[in-house]
């Protein structure tokens, strides 16, 4: 089995719901970012994302462009963020490390070559925001092959007959994104997010995480209780920002709200 | 010269030896692919709109009523047909081939951007959408759409990167006076390619009530090819009006290239006529080699940005570079993906002239016949007047004079250390 159904069988055995958290590689610094990582799981992460940085990242909110920014006045490159997920993996090999980001730094290094390199460091899979299944079949390939995870995304304006068709595709688990917009943007509609997950789930294939307006423990809670696992990106992104100069500090407040979200998660499941 | 008309001579002799046999006109293919270019690359959000946006368009395209208001508003509203103008003098000063200006800047709001948004502005009606957005670079593709959202009673907002604003401030209230929001982007380089991601965050928000007037051939799938569809009246009518003046082809014709849709427009018509050159031209900055362009065809590889897979400045990371060049319109990093395909079957050549090229032409039309050119359509002058001289006398070369100069004079100004204040 893979690390990330491990992870969904595990939760489930514990009666937890997945907290999937999201930190942009480098941000703000290349040296905090695994230590981060490390922290992220002891108070209580199931699931990593870890952003590409990108040039233009045409999807985020302005939160997760200056991340993105910050990351690359260090010149991360993808093949910085997968050594960081191998450097991480000298310590935890059980937690799923997803990359999360654009395709373009993936074609240039070339499907194959990076499917080779990712799986060897330990990478689990990839959300690939622009990258929707119609132009992922030969990436899809190349990383089934070497056991890696094409997770791929429903918006509020997936029709039923295309969701269908995405779940086909998706392996690992499916990332229902919530808000129509950008990341950081609107709030969450709950009543929404519920009846949209629960007609997915007579045709799911997979576990369903729900991404875009989760900020805190309440909307992390509500989220869990009608799905399998919430995401949280922009909040606490928007803690490297605000703590860029104190990296003590920085993972203190990461912390704490990666725990209290657990908290209130657990609280409800 | 950055590429010698002499060695490009020598490759269009070679294409036409190779030959390409099968119909040039049928791309894309449905998933809106140009070979392995095109696509689209947009987040899930997106995706439901695009195809309902194709849908729209395949069925509008062949609708009497939605074609008849097309053409109407060409005729009536952007004073089409342009031109296609003998530019004598020029033509003597170069001594070779006769220079034929397809006179774009002669249409309402100065270029041949508003075919384009007349087109889109019409499906955003038919589509029933009340907003549309717009992004822009020099502000030519900003103005014409907020043109057209004045005359179809259309909410208008324009991203403009602010580094272009700056640059090109009389675009800047032309828009504004015209009812339209700009909003400056400040992220990324803050030009063109900045302004695209913005609007497409806009537009991922707003997708039920917002249309997306794309102002190129480039950016996701069906938007090179609808764009194409709209700008080739230029070279249906090129092809005629030649025709019809001299009873044969042109042997070439030239266009500037950034996104492409100029090119694109003028090229298509003739795709079908093999023996007549077809030659895009990039601008190469301060020089191919210094790496300050923006040269994808020339000096970039292949990759996806902005809903495409195309040529691209990037680095060996995949990261985007940033570009430069003189012309606002034409310093984006990617092109329109059919250009890519275009270059790639050698159906169509691409070339880089610098900065000090473009404004020499730019300089000359003035002096020589009167025109005020864009800068972005300088690059093109620039190119045919040097192969022009290459040629007979009794060859024909057609330059899309794709805009008018009116909005660089502030640069230009500058450039001479005059104030204009």
């Amino acid at each position: 089995m893979s690390r990330i159904a491990d992870c969904f069988q595990r939760l489930a055995d514990n009666h937890q719901k997945a907290l999937v958290v999201y930190v942009v590689a480098g941000d703000p610094t290349p040296a905090v970012t695994v230590p981060l990582m490390h922290d992220m799981v002891a108070s209580g992460a199931s699931i990593i994302e870890l952003g590409v940085p990108f040039t233009d990242p045409e999807a985020e909110g302005p939160v997760i462009q200056l991340a993105h920014e910050r990351a690359m006045r260090h010149r991360v490159s993808l093949r910085d963020t997968i050594a960081m997920v191998a450097s991480f993996r000298e310590q935890d090999t059980v937690t799923p490390v997803v990359l999360m980001g654009y395709i373009n730094p993936i074609e240039a290094m070339g499907y194959e070559a990076f499917a080779a390199l990712a799986a060897s460091a330990g990478v689990d899979g990839t959300i690939l925001v622009n990258v929707p299944p119609e132009e992922g079949q030969v990436l899809d390939q190349a990383m089934l092959s070497e056991g890696l995870d094409p997770v791929y995304l429903l918006a509020p304006t997936t029709p039923e007959a295309r969701a269908r068709m995405i779940f086909e595709r998706t392996r690992g688990f499916i990332y229902y994104v919530s808000v129509k917009g950008i990341t950081g943007a609107g709030n969450l509609d709950i009543d929404e997010v519920t009846r949209r997950v629960a007609a997915f789930k007579a045709y799911a294939t997979t576990p369903i995480v729900v991404g875009f307006g989760i900020k805190d423990g309440e909307s992390a809670a509500q989220v869990a209780r009608v799905s399998d696992g919430a995401v949280v990106g922009t909040a606490l992104v928007s803690l490297m920002a605000a703590n860029e100069q104190e990296p003590v500090r920085l993972r203190e407040a990461v912390s704490e709200l990666v725990a209290n979200m657990r908290a209130a998660m657990d609280a409800v499941s | 010269m950055t590429s010698t008309v002499e060695n490009d001579r020598q490759a269009a002799s070679e294409v036409r030896a190779a030959g390409i046999n099968e119909a040039l006109t049928v791309m894309p293919d449905e998933k809106g692919h140009f070979g392995p270019y095109g696509g689209q690359f947009v987040s899930e959000i997106l995706m439901t709109a695009l195809a309902e946006l194709d849908q729209a368009y395949r069925h509008l395209k062949n609708d009497k009523n939605f074609l008849a208001e097309f053409h109407h508003d060409l005729e009536h509203y952007v004073g089409r047909p342009s031109p296609l103008y003998f530019a004598e003098r020029l033509t003597k000063q170069m001594g070779g081939a006769r220079i034929m200006l397809k006179r774009e800047d002669l249409n309402h709001t100065g270029a041949h951007k508003i075919n384009n948004c007349i087109g889109q502005a019409l499906l955003a009606k038919y589509m029933g959408k009340p907003r549309v957005i717009a992004e822009t670079g020099a502000g030519q593709h900003g103005v014409a759409s907020a043109t057209v959202a004045a005359r179809f009673g259309l909410k208008c907002r324009v991203y403009m990167g602010s580094d272009d604003i700056a640059r090109q401030s009389p675009n800047v209230y032309r828009m504004k006076l015209l009812g339209a929001e700009v909003v400056p982007v400040t992220s990324g380089s803050r030009t063109l390619k900045d302004a695209l991601s913005e609007a497409m965050r806009d537009w991922v928000t707003n997708v039920d009530d917002t249309y997306y007037i794309i102002g190129t051939v480039a950016g996701p799938h069906p938007y090179p090819m609808l764009v194409r569809d709209f700008q080739s009246v230029i070279g249906i009518e090129a092809r005629a009006q030649c025709l019809k003046q001299f009873g044969t082809m042109p042997d070439a014709v030239v266009a500037c290239v950034g996104g492409g849709s100029n090119a694109m427009g003028i090229f298509y018509p003739f795709l079908e006529d093999r023996d007549v050159r077809l030659i895009g031209v990039e601008p190469a900055g301060h020089g191919l080699e210094t790496g300050q362009h923006a040269a994808p065809l020339s000096k970039g590889k292949i990759g996806i940005l902005q809903g495409n897979r195309t040529y691209l400045m990037q680095d060996s990371d995949g990261q985007v570079l940033d570009t430069y060049s003189i012309s606002a319109g034409l310093d984006y990093p990617g092109v329109g993906p059919e250009h890519a395909w275009l270059k790639d079957i050698k159906r169509a050549e691409y070339v880089a002239v610098d900065d000090k090229q473009a404004l020499h032409a730019f300089r000359q039309l003035n002096r020589l016949e009167g025109i005020l050119p864009a800068l972005e359509s300088a690059h093109g002058l620039a190119y045919a007047m040097d192969l022009a001289a290459t040629m007979s006398k009794d060859e024909i070369i057609i330059v899309n004079l794709s805009g008018r100069g009116d909005k660089d004079i502030p640069t230009m100004a500058k450039l001479d250390g005059i104030s204009l204040d």
